[in-house]
């Protein structure tokens, strides 16, 4: 098997995170894992986790294979998602999404031939408010349109990193593997690139602007009364 | 853009969001300047019974859709079994409409973790785990972080603040399956299974996580603790409405002038939230809307006026749900929502349960029939039909969800599915692909 002994070190990093005896709970974490070493879930990842937690293949490509965000073919450094669940689709998503498919000339969970990007359409982001939304390595571009989607997918092509309107600065999709696998974020200043936008803080400006507060209760009031107390 | 009026001003609560506008507020130095972790501080001088009965007093709900009381649901886990006790944060924010919770954990990340260590206080728990969506990269790179700093000032690890607590706190990634934020899913995928509904009982309480004692609560429902336990229960209770103690965030979203996070006490109505929100979208007149997420029944311009917490939006008919308002306009056909909608369901089934997986595939395709000017007045009572044999008939309410906008669309906008039946209305669909559905 050809994973290194770094890679197989930060499995056992990712087991001991997880109560003795209760090693599967590691597997989600290490499906992340192989993606980051080899960009997908591949027949030796599936092997690879398999032995390390101590369950069959079998048992491994069930649970890698119920869900989305593990891919079972080559993955571009690019992973570029289009919400078109009904509110972003109604709003645009959809030919968001159409438009891209005609540019890229590729279909939904389909690469490029340059390896570079992959197209999926995606069920919601939670980010409604943002309507209608598309991610990158699921840093989200907000507000987007077709013309917006296609000049982004430029960008890309042309290894440029445009920066996400909300999220860290790119990097590629097995880079960022490696954090849903549970490691911080390791670049300097990413934790604190911009996560809000307009539409977040649009209560809370409206009530600062009006002086409106919930009020100031006095934070010594005690949790129970005096007579109930033990 | 007309100004909302001082009295619907006055009816913004920001407590969840009073920290979004300071800047770097994610980072423990400012978060402490703003009074972080002296709720865990407050917390800890008093007893784990104490805290519970506490949290029982302060009426506080979960936000999570459901609404259970908070503090009953804590007082479930038995006490001095000798067993480890479990709390796990459902973070797999992904109900279409909802997006609260991921702008919270990005804004204000402590908020949530001091509210967990809080929580495990009064749980006896020294483990506890935060099951955010594995889309959310952002929020769970700022947790991670927030945690490891909550680590090195001595609010995680051994004996906290002298208190003799040890916790330990894990931040898991999913990894895209909407199912997993419904409870006992999330706990089969967080033990690294593929994510599928247990039947209950036993309950998480007794028997979660690992078999053993298990609290789950939303995101909201956990970083509203410190705000309580600092503010008091008569506090807490005095920004909601009968019922609905505390503030909530309601997510506007759609056809409105400024979509965003409105943070209120408990039963504002929509035409409230409409005016803070400068009202609807030039053009667009308000057609119909989901109080709390795609799972709960559509209402329309008729329920302006009702109060938006628990009982009031149940007697409407609806569901308060997650407060996740999408609001849509008479530029869109209920019909088509409802289709796209029922197949965003039909994708996310875990396949447990024969009447959601087979019920969604189904009715899917009897939407795109009708949708494509194919449809028969037949068409609609099996819609029905269909949908009565999934609500309630399978182990969990993501097929109750699906029926939910199937039957509350046809209840209010028969009309619309009429005028596509009887060619009134184009076809918004083509048909090219339902060759062998009749």
């Amino acid at each position: 098997m050809s994973y290194s002994e770094e890679v197989r070190e930060q499995a056992r990093e990712i087991i001991a995170r997880y109560p003795e005896g209760r090693q599967r709970s590691a597997l989600l974490p290490m499906l992340h894992l192989v993606q980051s070493v080899d960009g997908y879930v591949t027949p030796e990842g599936i092997a690879f986790c398999a032995e390390t937690i101590g369950i069959t293949k079998a048992q491994v490509a069930a649970v890698s294979t119920f869900y989305t965000m593990y891919k079972r073919e080559a993955t571009g450094d690019f992973l570029v998602s289009v919400c078109t669940n009904t509110l972003c689709d109604v709003m645009g998503g959809q030919r968001a999404f159409d438009a891209l498919s005609e540019y890229l000339e590729v279909g939904d969970n389909e690469t490029t031939p340059d390896g570079k990007i992959t197209l999926e359409h995606a069920e919601c982001l939670a980010a409604c408010d943002y309507a209608p939304v598309m991610t990158v390595n699921y840093e989200f571009y907000d507000k987007t349109d077709p013309d917006a989607a296609v000049a982004l997918a430029k960008s890309l092509q042309n290894d440029e990193r445009p920066r996400p309107t909300r999220g860290a600065r790119l990097c590629t999709l097995k880079e960022l593997s490696k954090q849903l696998a549970g490691w911080d974020e390791d670049r300097p200043g990413a934790v604190g690139d911009t996560a809000s936008g307009d539409a977040s803080l649009a209560g809370a400006r409206l009530a600062a602007e009006a002086g409106v507060t919930a009020g100031t209760p006095d934070p010594e009031t005690p949790l129970i009364k005096k007579e109930d107390a033990s | 853009m007309s100004r909302p009026s001082p009295e619907v001003l006055a009816k913004l609560t920001p407590v969840l969001t009073k920290r979004w506008l300071t800047p770097d507020a994610w980072d423990i130095d400012v978060y402490e300047q703003l009074d972080g972790y002296a709720a865990l501080r407050k917390a800890l001088k008093y007893t784990p019974d104490e805290v519970i009965s506490f949290m029982k007093e302060s009426g506080h709900r979960g936000r999570g859709g459901a609404g259970f009381p908070t503090g009953v649901k804590w007082s479930f886990v038995p006490k001095e079994d000798g067993k480890p006790h479990y709390l796990v944060v459902n973070a797999d924010e992904g109900e279409p409409g909802t997006c609260k919770d991921l702008p919270l954990m990005m804004n204000d990340p402590h908020s949530l973790i001091e509210g967990m260590i809080i929580a495990c206080w009064a749980l006896h728990s020294q483990k506890a785990f935060i099951y955010i969506r594995g889309e959310a990269v952002h929020a769970a790179r700022r947790l991670r972080n927030a945690v490891a700093q909550a680590k090195q000032r001595g609010y995680l690890g051994k004996n906290i603040l002298n208190s003799g607590m040890d916790l330990d706190i894990v931040v898991h990634s999913g990894a895209g399956a909407y199912i997993c934020g419904e409870e006992t899913a999330l706990l089969d995928s967080l033990e690294g299974f593929r994510g599928q509904p247990r039947l209950r009982p036993p309950f998480p309480a007794a028997a979660g996580l690992y078999a053993q004692p298990t609290n789950i609560n939303n995101v909201g429902t956990i970083a509203s603790v410190p705000h309580i336990v600092l503010g008091g229960a008569d506090w807490w209770k005095s920004l909601g409405s009968e019922n609905a103690a505390g503030t909530m965030i309601y997510s506007l979203s759609g056809r409105v002038k400024n979509p965003g996070q409105y943070e209120c006490g408990m039963g504002i109505t929509l035409r409230e939230l409409l005016e803070l929100a400068g009202g609807m979208e030039d053009g667009h007149d308000l057609k119909f809307f989901t109080p709390g997420g795609s799972s709960t029944p559509v209402l329309t311009a008729d329920h302006q006026d009702v109060p938006l917490d628990f009982d009031n939006v149940a007697k409407a008919g609806s569901i308060l749900g997650t407060t996740a308002l999408m609001i849509y306009s008479d530029a869109d056909s209920p019909v088509y929502c409802a289709y796209r909608w029922v197949k965003f369901y039909a994708h996310e089934s875990c396949g447990k349960c024969t009447p959601c997986r087979e019920g969604n595939y189904w009715l899917t395709r009897l939407y795109k029939r009708i949708l494509s000017g194919q449809g028969t007045y037949e068409d609609l009572d099996t819609l029905l039909d269909a949908s009565e044999n999934i609500n309630g008939r399978a182990f969990c309410a993501l097929g109750d969800g699906a029926a939910a906008c199937v039957t509350s669309s046809i209840q209010h906008f028969k009309q619309d599915y009429i005028d596509l039946i009887e060619g009134h209305r184009r076809p918004l669909l083509d048909a090219t692909d339902l060759v062998g559905a009749h």
